[in-house]
């Protein structure tokens, strides 16, 4: 028994001898990633990886500006057709191939024309690249872009090493971040290397990151406890009581961009031919009958924002004059008189199979149920929810948005008429006008003003009840000093180190 | 008709109806297991007058409360009475382990025999269907049939039945396999007697054993599998309580509500033991070899 | 013998073709559409379009089955759609990890399993009988998720005596192996433990009572060799047949222990493969799960035989 204690004792002293060598950060993800390939990547989980992996052109601040990353600054041309974009000196990617403007243009016509890209669109306002110099790129636009630069902060800003990614990227990028691509066990971990070459090598104190999926939040924080992880990212509200009663671990409670709203089928098929689908009145009567704080109180322990926009708390955008409207059951019950339809009114509501989200259902189950609402919650698992919403298989439906900094990415797609992720086929052309100018505005004060004009547009109509904003809850070893946390939620590693 | 009362008693016959009786009534275990489950059936039967609150009715100032005068085993994430919910659950939980065990039941048992006892052709053919069925995983199953017959309690019933079928076939066969060749039925079919006789009367007592043994323990994964599709949205609709959905609500809050996965396990933990005294019971009560 | 499992081997084959199409067409059937995922938020027509094609599944199924079928007979299993990733690579990973796992947690289960049986049914009736059915019986209804979590609390959390997750390849650190799977094994055993020791408990139960049995007590052997030889010998044909289903059973995945301990096996895979309607990996896993049980099955016929030498001149 002795003896197998001395061999324990041995073996752990050649552990923490091994750890002091290379230090090594693992992060506990919610997911695991898709493609490792920023033009073909759609998930939040792999945005995680490449903040470590790939640089970008242009990075986000905590303010929600825009700040240098391997563009060090930029010009608009007068008719804000041309971005002029000067480059970092001395960047190298992971492979030792020179980044310069050539490679900027690669990247950007890459994700315009890889027949798999799913940057397209987000970039679909560029015409062309020009190389102005070895240090200097030149991007024409259609018309003004205003989402651009807020597209280059993201996978569509991105810089691949050209020579090594012409064939099969997603197995095994070449960027040049501060960390290098080493090993993906898929569904288990993908390890990251220290990047010697880094432009800024000395801000990063890490030689290995790991990132372990681990889709349980318990669980994921149950590894936190034991010591497994260092850093663990979208930790359940409910458990954040138990966080703060450890004194070895920090939580980091930041606003953050996605949301979750309530999508109505108003014209996608069939379906649509209900009275809540065919009159905004019944609409406006639902969303009288939600308390969204009571909601925030109840599920996510008073931590989440309730809100009536799909504006992030943090946007400059954000209409305060447009407040959170009050639950009144009473008005609600009117309107439902109003609109003539016999109560209780049945609505389906489709759910993803969560259990958060369906102990959101159940409760708005009940509160709707108070206004003369008998809601038919409807669990789906996500394949068949997808395609279900795409082809109009649904009478209401709750829906979750990972977010983007600009106000663009939260609202064009889902709401002008033509928009890629608009299921409820709603449309009104005064509002298409409105978000299609806004795109082209570069003044923000303009902008502001064009999103000001569409809110009540939308609150008239209805056909979505935007609900929360999800904040970032990041939980960490005390002994990981550094850290600075930003409303995308993403981990930057720069500064951050382990000081016991 | 009158050929096997004059040949039956060299055989291994089934003692008559009112000893098996006797000897199940005689059966402490048996008799408290079955008691349990009367309870508990009568429980959900009655739930609308038993149950002290209303199941689904949500209270938002008593969320996660612990037990307590008010109420019993304490209360839910969104402050629903958890004991009224366990009564109403047993509805769902009770029928769902029942069910799906007598669907496995049905369909596995009679193919076991069929191959067991006849072999060859018929068993090759029995075998590979029962096998492709074995490895085709639970989940791509239930979706499917999800898919088709709609989200429900019953199909996920379904769904966890044909799932536990192949299990029945393959142990009915193999204990089919370990009789064939004992004397008693070498002698029966040896006079001539029909097949669907011997099956039924000589084969079907002499393995039932095990068969019970093995539904009492399917039932408990029954209730079980059904926590995981309703969790997939492919069982109890929310907010209509299950105990497998409950213990499914409750796995975020192990810390915070421990009482919250307390209740809905030590329902199921007391019903699975109770199907399975029921099941010792029954077995003794069923074999012919126990009879001496 | 050795062409009695050849015969078997050639046997399986049609077994093997019944399963790809009942599969194929099965995961046809289960509604969404990968790609509309896979097209991310932006969901354009193009891409979608571009990635039927890519895949091939455009075509009818019928000519995507053949197509899989040709592949399959080079030794392509085709390629997870969500990450590109050759089916071969993703099952050579995973499935040692779970054979690790399934034979650690059998091991416990036979372990703990058989003797409680025998003994239970030994002593019928009394304290010991009941204890054991009570013990195995919690073992049964314990919902793994919840045992799970548990254990990380007392030995990762508390004590810190194992590792919450972590999970490292037998031959990398076996000590490191051990120490990850040994947790998650008996969480999948005790539950097997359970189930085993009920069918052994009846199985002893009904041979006990037989003429054999009484036989050879007449014949004034020592009880404990009536036990081994005589008793559990004859009892061992159902165990034979549990087990190497439930062996079969866990070559899919014991789903939600793998998740609790972040254990990279076929589960965790089939399940995500299911919900993305990831078609060549779920093709993949269940034909590997297929052949397994094949020889599974073969090994209990094989058994049977050595167990009851009668069966041997029967056919």
């Amino acid at each position: 028994m002795t003896r197998l204690r001395i061999l324990i004792a041995a073996l752990a002293l050649l552990a923490s001898t091994a750890a002091f060598a290379e230090t090594t950060i693992k992060i506990g993800i919610q997911d695991d990633p898709d493609f490792l390939d920023p033009a073909r990547s759609r998930t939040y989980a792999s945005r995680l990886v490449f903040t470590a992996l790939c640089d970008k052109l242009v990075d986000v601040a905590p303010d929600l500006t825009f700040v240098p990353q391997l563009a060090t600054a930029w010009t608009w041309s007068a008719d804000n057709k041309v971005l002029t974009m000067t480059l970092r000196d001395g960047v190298t990617f992971h492979d030792g191939e020179p980044f310069d403007a050539a490679a900027v243009k690669f990247n950007l016509d890459r994700s315009r024309t890889l027949p798999e890209s799913l940057r397209k669109s987000e970039i679909a306002s560029i015409v062309s690249v020009d190389v102005v110099d070895a240090k200097t790129v030149a991007i024409n636009l259609k018309q003004p872009d205003a989402t651009l630069i807020a597209q280059l902060s993201d996978r569509a800003g991105m810089m691949l090493a050209p020579k090594a990614s012409t064939g099969d990227v997603g197995a095994k990028p070449v960027c040049s971040g501060p960390y290098k691509f080493l090993q993906r066990v898929q569904q288990d971990r993908i390890a990251l290397t220290r990047f010697d070459g880094y432009w800024n090598r000395a801000a990063y104190h890490f030689d290995k990151v790991v990132f372990l999926p681990i889709p349980d939040t318990s669980v994921r924080l149950a590894n936190l406890r034991a010591g497994d992880l260092d850093i663990i990212e979208r930790v359940a509200p409910t458990d954040i009581k138990t966080v703060k009663d450890d004194k070895s671990l920090h939580v980091f409670n930041n606003p953050g961009l996605g949301f979750s709203f309530i999508t109505f089928n108003v014209a996608n098929g069939d379906r649509a031919k209900t009275p809540i689908g065919q009159d905004k009145r019944i609409r406006k009567a639902f969303e009288l009958a939600i308390d969204r704080s009571a909601i925030n109180d109840v599920v996510f322990e008073g931590l989440y924002t309730p809100s009536n926009q799909p504006f992030p708390p943090t946007s400059p955008f954000v209409d305060k004059s447009f407040a959170l409207p009050a639950r009144d059951v009473a008005k609600s019950q009117a309107l439902l008189a109003a609109a003539g339809v016999k109560t209780p009114l049945d609505v389906e509501l489709t759910v993803s199979n969560s259990p958060i989200t369906q102990q959101v259902g159940q409760i708005i189950q009940a509160m709707a149920g108070e206004a003369g609402f008998n809601v038919k919650l409807v669990a789906t698992e996500f394949a068949t929810l997808l395609s279900q919403q795409q082809t109009g298989r649904f009478q209401a439906s709750m829906q979750y948005w990972s977010g983007r900094p600009g106000p663009d990415g939260n609202i064009h797609q889902f709401l002008t008429c033509k928009g890629s992720q608009n299921d409820s086929h709603y449309c009104n052309p005064k509002l298409d006008d409105l978000l299609n100018t806004a795109r082209t505005t570069t003044d923000l004060a303009q902008r502001k003003a064009l999103y000001a004009q569409a809110l009540p547009i939308l609150a008239d109509d209805m056909p979505s009840i935007d609900l929360y904003f999800e904040p970032r809850l990041i939980v960490m070893q005390n002994k990981i000093k550094g850290f600075v946390p930003n409303p995308d939620g993403l981990i930057r590693l720069k500064d951050v180190e382990a000081k016991p | 008709m009158t050929m096997i009362e004059t040949v039956s008693p060299i055989l291994f016959r089934p003692r008559s109806t009112s000893r098996a009786l006797q000897k199940f009534l005689g059966n402490k275990g048996a008799m408290i297991g079955a008691g349990i489950l009367i309870v508990f059936a009568l429980a959900a039967i009655f739930a609308p007058w038993i149950a002290p609150y209303n199941p689904i009715k949500t209270n938002f100032l008593v969320i996660r409360k612990p037990p307590s005068a008010l109420f019993w085993l304490g209360t839910d994430e969104l402050g629903r009475d958890l004991l009224s919910r366990l009564i109403w659950g047993a509805r769902g939980s009770l029928v769902a382990g029942g069910i799906s065990v007598a669907i496995a039941m049905a369909i596995g048992v009679p193919l076991g025999l069929l191959a067991g006892y006849f072999g060859g052709k018929l068993d090759a053919l029995i075998s590979r269907i029962v096998d492709a069925l074995l490895s085709c995983p639970f989940l791509v199953l239930a979706i499917a049939l999800g898919a088709f017959l709609g989200p429900s309690l019953i199909n996920a019933m379904i769904a966890i039945g044909l799932s536990a079928m192949p299990i029945f076939a393959r142990l009915t066969r193999g204990q089919v396999l370990s009789i064939r060749h004992e004397d008693y039925l070498e002698g029966a079919r040896a006079i001539g007697l029909p097949d669907r006789w011997i099956i039924a009367r000589y084969v079907l007592p002499n393995i039932l054993s095990p068969l019970v043994v093995q539904a009492a323990l399917t039932i408990a994964s029954a209730i079980l599998a059904e926590a995981s599709l309703s969790f997939l949205g492919l069982g109890q609709q929310p907010p209509y309580p299950s105990w497998g959905s409950m213990l499914n609500a409750a796995r975020n809050f192990m810390e915070q509500a421990p009482w919250m996965s307390l209740a809905p396990g030590a329902a199921i933990y007391i019903t699975v033991l109770s199907f399975n005294l029921l099941g010792d019971g029954l077995s003794d009560a069923l074999d012919p070899k126990s009879q001496h | 013998m050795i062409a009695f499992i050849a015969r078997r081997l050639v046997g399986a084959i049609p077994t093997l073709i019944l399963i790809s199409l009942f599969v194929f067409t099965l995961q046809k059937l289960l509604p969404g559409d990968p790609i509309l995922a896979m097209a991310g938020e932006e969901r354009d027509p193009a891409v979608i379009a571009l990635l039927h094609e890519k895949y091939h599944l455009d075509q009818p199924i019928p000519i995507q089955y053949i197509r899989w079928v040709g592949g399959l007979l080079q030794g392509d299993f085709g390629m997870s759609l969500r990450t590109e990733q050759p089916v071969t690579t993703l099952v050579a990973s995973k499935l040692p990890v779970t054979l690790e796992l399934a034979a650690l947690a059998l091991i416990i289960a036979l372990a703990i399993g058989i003797p409680a049986g025998i003994i239970a049914a030994l002593r019928k009736g009394t304290a010991l009988d009941y204890g054991a059915n009570i013990v195995a019986l919690s073992g049964i209804s314990i919902p793994h998720f919840w045992l799970g979590i548990l254990l990380i609390m007392l030995f990762s959390v508390k004590l810190k005596w194992l590792p919450a997750s972590g999970f490292v390849p037998l031959f990398d650190d076996p000590v490191q192996n051990f120490k990850t799977l040994i947790l998650p094994a008996f969480v999948v055993g005790v539950g097997l433990a359970g189930t085993l020791m009920r069918h052994t408990r009846g199985a002893m139960l009904s041979v006990l009572g037989t003429d054999y049995v009484r036989t050879a007590r007449a014949k004034g052997l020592m009880p404990r060799s009536v036990v081994l030889k005589h008793a559990f010998r004859n009892a061992l044909m159902p165990i034979v047949t549990l087990t190497t289903l439930l062996f079969g059973e866990m070559l899919g995945g014991a789903v939600l222990t793998e998740q609790v301990f972040s254990i990279p096996g076929f589960g965790k895979m089939i399940v995500d493969a299911v919900f993305n309607r990831d078609y060549a990996v779920v093709q993949g896993v269940v034909l590997c799960v297929a052949v397994g049980f094949v020889l599974l099955n073969l090994l209990a016929d094989v058994l049977y035989r050595v167990i009851n030498p009668r069966l041997r001149t029967a056919s």
